[in-house]
Order: structure tokens, then sequence, then C-alpha cells
């Protein structure tokens, strides 16, 4: 059985179909990385794993089972702003998950369950590189400091996917490099799920082990929003030349093109 | 001024350009206060010429002599000093109505702001209740409370809660959607968002909100003292303004002022020590 299952999903808002009989399987393990023109709904899609969207038609499965139509602690997130707690401290905001979990309803843990709730946090923290600045606030952090704290903290709760849209689009080149490196770390201790949303098609093809394409097969130019989209390509990486990705670039240029007109 | 008026080519840099230094700053601050003091005296020098029991611009030792009298010597009536027993009695109204108003502002306001159900219930409600002008109900207010301490500290309640809540509601719905949701993968409850996520954030506001509706407050407080009181900052001002003595009216203002600043004063440096995470994050924005 499929981890994932996408049963011909539909998303229709009044007369705009942003998606259309999107129908696909996904292993438990996969990396996926997706990508499209801005406003082809691959966001959408996202929401929809995570659970603040839902399909107008069809159904997503998770392990046999619908997916929860609200975020829960199985489905991680990583946005690309505003994915950590201002007012917490790096370590803080991750002993937050603990205590979350333990406390009901103060919401925070005291004496030794605190110190191993901190300990467990520190150690998290090691894995990403921020150890130097666990007392440190968001605000103090760079950009690619503040995105590592948001997937530790995701990954406190140990969840079976881990979501990232756009995690990276906002950091310089060298630094969006070092991300790579931790979110293939991750990937290969936990064999977590991931789905990724990303403009970057190389960085599709770099990270993922599944890319997919997302965008419209039918156009009519009268009434721009009366097709949706759905995937247009959907290519093991690894199994793929560099004539594949060139004409993967140029259907999205032409899609691009056509957003524009 | 600490930066060269003029551009090497010898033109003078635009206006818009030309920063203060430090003590620059300071002079340019005060200028204003002096100008107002010295044109006072001046006028007031001028009046009591013309006629030395004018009791408009009283002169600085009659202004002296009725601060002696209000605040170093027992009053001969009730053998209080006035000045302190005013400013007590002044206080503790403004405190306590503003710190209730505080405390139903930020629980409406949160749970306005946080829960859908609550917003579509109260909402509008609020919204018209805010329409109100307080003054026009402090008669109802009377008659209800009486003339005691509640209806004055009822009033400053009623004229600054609306404000309040209306307010944290607006900062509660700004937060960030990919915060709330981001609490909800972590596991949260909605009440654990709202003590470990929302609360949080929204206190920092809260004293923003308080800072603003001082203001009204003090004006409420005067404005009911002045009706029916038996003592307070208000009420001496309304009483002695019978006998047109300016000079007292004129150090009560000054007080007034004061406090007012200090309260404002003291509620931001408790903001910057409690919540610096607040303040560097609205220095990013600027």
């Amino acid at each position: 059985m499929s981890f994932i299952e996408v049963n011909d999903i539909w998303k229709t808002y009044g007369d705009n179909v942003v998606l259309e009989r999107v129908k696909t399987n996904v292993h438990a393990g996969e990396f996926i990385t997706i990508v499209g023109a801005s406003g082809c709904g691959k966001t959408t899609f996202l929401k929809m794993l995570l659970g603040t969207e839902y399909p107008t038609r069809g159904k997503i499965l998770l392990n046999g089972k619908p997916i929860p139509q609200e975020p829960s602690e199985d489905r991680g997130i990583v946005f690309q702003k505003y994915s950590v707690f201002p007012h917490l401290t790096a370590l803080q905001n991750l002993v937050l998950t603990i205590e979350l979990e333990q406390s009901r309803w103060l919401a925070h843990l005291f004496g030794s369950a605190y110190r191993l709730a901190d300990e467990q946090a520190r150690e998290m923290l090691a894995m990403v590189g921020l150890q130097h600045a666990a007392n440190q606030y968001p605000h103090e952090l760079s950009g690619g400091m503040q995105q590592r704290l948001a997937i530790a903290q995701a990954l406190m709760k140990q969840p079976k996917v881990l979501l990232l849209d756009e995690p990276f689009g906002a950091l310089d080149p060298g630094i969006r490099a070092d991300m790579h490196e931790l979110i293939l770390k991750i990937w290969n201790q936990t064999k977590i799920n991931v789905f990724m949303i990303t403009h970057d098609l190389k960085e599709g093809f770099y990270l993922g082990t599944r890319l997919w394409v997302i965008d419209k097969i039918r156009h009519d130019a009268q009434a721009p929003n009366a097709y949706g989209a759905t995937i247009t390509y959907d290519i093991p990486v690894g199994q793929c030349d560099n004539s594949t990705l060139n004409e993967i670039d140029q259907s999205l240029e032409h899609s691009r093109k056509e957003h524009a007109a | 001024m600490d930066e060269p008026l003029l551009l090497r080519n010898g033109t003078m840099k635009r206006v818009m350009n030309i920063h203060p230094g430090t003590v620059g700053k300071v002079l340019l601050g005060m200028l204003p206060f002096i100008l107002t003091i010295i044109v006072y005296l001046w006028a007031s020098g001028v009046r009591l010429e013309a006629n030395p029991n004018d009791k408009l611009m009283p002169s600085l030792t009659t202004i002296g002599a009725a601060i002696e009298r209000l605040a170093f010597e027992p009053s001969k009536r009730t053998g209080d000093y006035e000045l302190w027993s005013d400013t007590t009695a002044s206080l503790q109204r403004l405190t306590l109505g503003v710190l209730i108003a505080a405390l139903i502002g930020l629980l409406i306001g949160i749970l306005n702001g946080a829960i859908p159900l609550v917003r579509a219930n109260l909402s509008p409600y609020i919204t018209i209740l805010s329409l109100i002008p307080p003054m026009a109900i402090l008669p109802i207010l009377f008659i209800v409370f009486g003339l005691g301490e509640l209806s004055k500290v009822m009033l400053i309640v009623i004229g600054i809660t609306p404000f309040i809540m209306r307010d944290l509601q607006a900062r509660t719905l700004e937060l960030p959607a990919e915060q709330l949701i981001k609490a909800q993968t972590l596991g949260a409850s909605t009440w654990q968002v709202m003590v470990r996520v929302i609360i949080p954030q929204i206190l920092p506001r809260l004293i923003q909100a308080v800072r603003l509706s001082l203001g009204p407050a003090w004006l409420f407080l005067i404005a009911a003292e002045a009706i029916a009181a038996e003592q307070g900052l208000g009420y001496r001002i309304f009483l002695v303004r019978r006998y047109l003595s300016m000079d007292v009216i004129l150090p009560y203002v000054v007080w007034i002022t004061v406090l007012a600043f200090l309260a404002d004063w003291l509620l931001r440096q408790i903001s910057y020590r409690a919540f610096p995470w607040f303040h560097s994050q609205l220095q990013d924005k600027s």
C-alpha cells in the first residue's frame, strides 16, 4: 500500500479551476520536489497535504486513511518565513514542542522534566548547527539560521511527513547550499517523507528522489481559469538527463509567459 | 550641529537632510518650554503692573505660595495635605480603572481575534458599543453606581475598554497565520496556542494600547471628578475655579501633566525590559 494516495483531486474556487485530475501515489521515504510557475497551484496542493485547504473533489489518503482536515503532529511544516516564534529564544522554540506535549494546561515544564526537555532540545540544536545560538531570539539570527531553527522545530515532533514551502527562497546562494546539505543529511538519517516546493528547477533535481512539475495541460485563451493544473511531469530523479531538464525548463518558461500575458 | 551644513561645492544641504547632534537635539527640544515660560512671565508682569490684584496670570511667587499651602501645610478644613490626598485619590481611580479595562480588553480582544466563533458572536456588538460616547452615559453611571468611587472608575473602564478590545483584536488577527499553523503542527491545542503563542505576543501590544488610552483615561477621570467628588485633582481644579484661583489651577495642571508623562514613561520602560524581542522587531521594520 502506498503511504500517500492522491485520488483524482480537484480544487476549484467558483469558476476558477486551480487543480484538476491530480492522481499519484507516494511511497514512504520519498523526497519529492515540486516545481511550477507561480500561481499554478503547487502551494494549494501543499496546503491540502497540510490540512489548511481541502480538495473540492477527490481524496488524499495518508496510510490508507483520509488526511486530517486540520494541521496535526504527523505533518511538519516549514514556511518561507514566520516559521518560528519571535518571542522565544532558539532553545525555547524547541523546548516548547515538548512542553506542549507534556503539559496540557500550563504548557510549561519545571524541574527535572524541564531539564530533560532542555537536553533534548540542545541535542536537536546541535544537529542543525545552532548550539552556539541557543539563547538568541530569532530576530538576532540570520535568515539561514532561522530556517535551520524552523526545520529543527518541525523535526522535534518526529513527523511522518515534512512539508517545505520554498524554505530557502529568501536565502543567499551560498547559504542555500549549506541548507541543501542539512536537509539531505536529515532525510538520510530519518527517511522522512519530504515534499518541497521550489522555484529553482536545479535545486529540485539536486535534492529530490522524485520531481513533480505542476502545470496546465489544457489552455483556453478566452477563459484562462477554465482549466486547472495537474502533475505534468513525474520523474524519478537520477534517471534523468540534461535534455529532460531543458524540456521541463522550456515548458515552464512557456506557461510563465502565458501567465504573464 | 555634528554634520557639515555645506556640501563640498559650497551649496547648502537640503533641510530634510540636516540632523541635529545630541546637544542640538536637547537644546531644540527645550526651546519651546523656555519660550512658553518667558512669554508667561512677561505677560503676567505686564498684567500685574496694570492691576496688582489680577488673578488671571499670577506671578511665580503667588504660585509658589499656593503650592506650599497645598503640598506642605495641612488643610485647615480637613487636616489633609491637599495636593497629596488629591493625587492619591486620583491615581487610585485611574490605576484601578485602567487595570480593569486592560484585563477585560485583553481577554475579549484575544478571544475575538483568535476564535472565529467568538468573533462572529461579539465583534459587531462591541463595534456598536464602542460608538456610544462615554460622557453621554455618565449620568446613567451616577444613577446606577451612585456618586462614590465606583462610578468614577466605571467611567474610565467604559471609556477605554472598547478601544483596547478592538485594538488587541486587530493585533491578534495580525499575527502571521504561519505561526498559528506551525503551532498546530507541533501538537498545540487551541488553549495552548492561546497561552504560549498568542498571549505572550499580545502583552507588549497591550502595553502600547494602554499607553495610548492613558490620555482618554485622564479625560474621563477629571470629568467624573469635576461633577461629583470630595477629593481628587480634577475636583480641586473645578472647585477653585469659582474663586478664579489660577495660582492653584496652573500648578495642578502642570502636576497632572508630569504624572501623565511618568505613567507613560514607566509603561515604556516595563515594555523594553520585559519584551526585548518585541522592540527589536519594531526597529527591523522602521
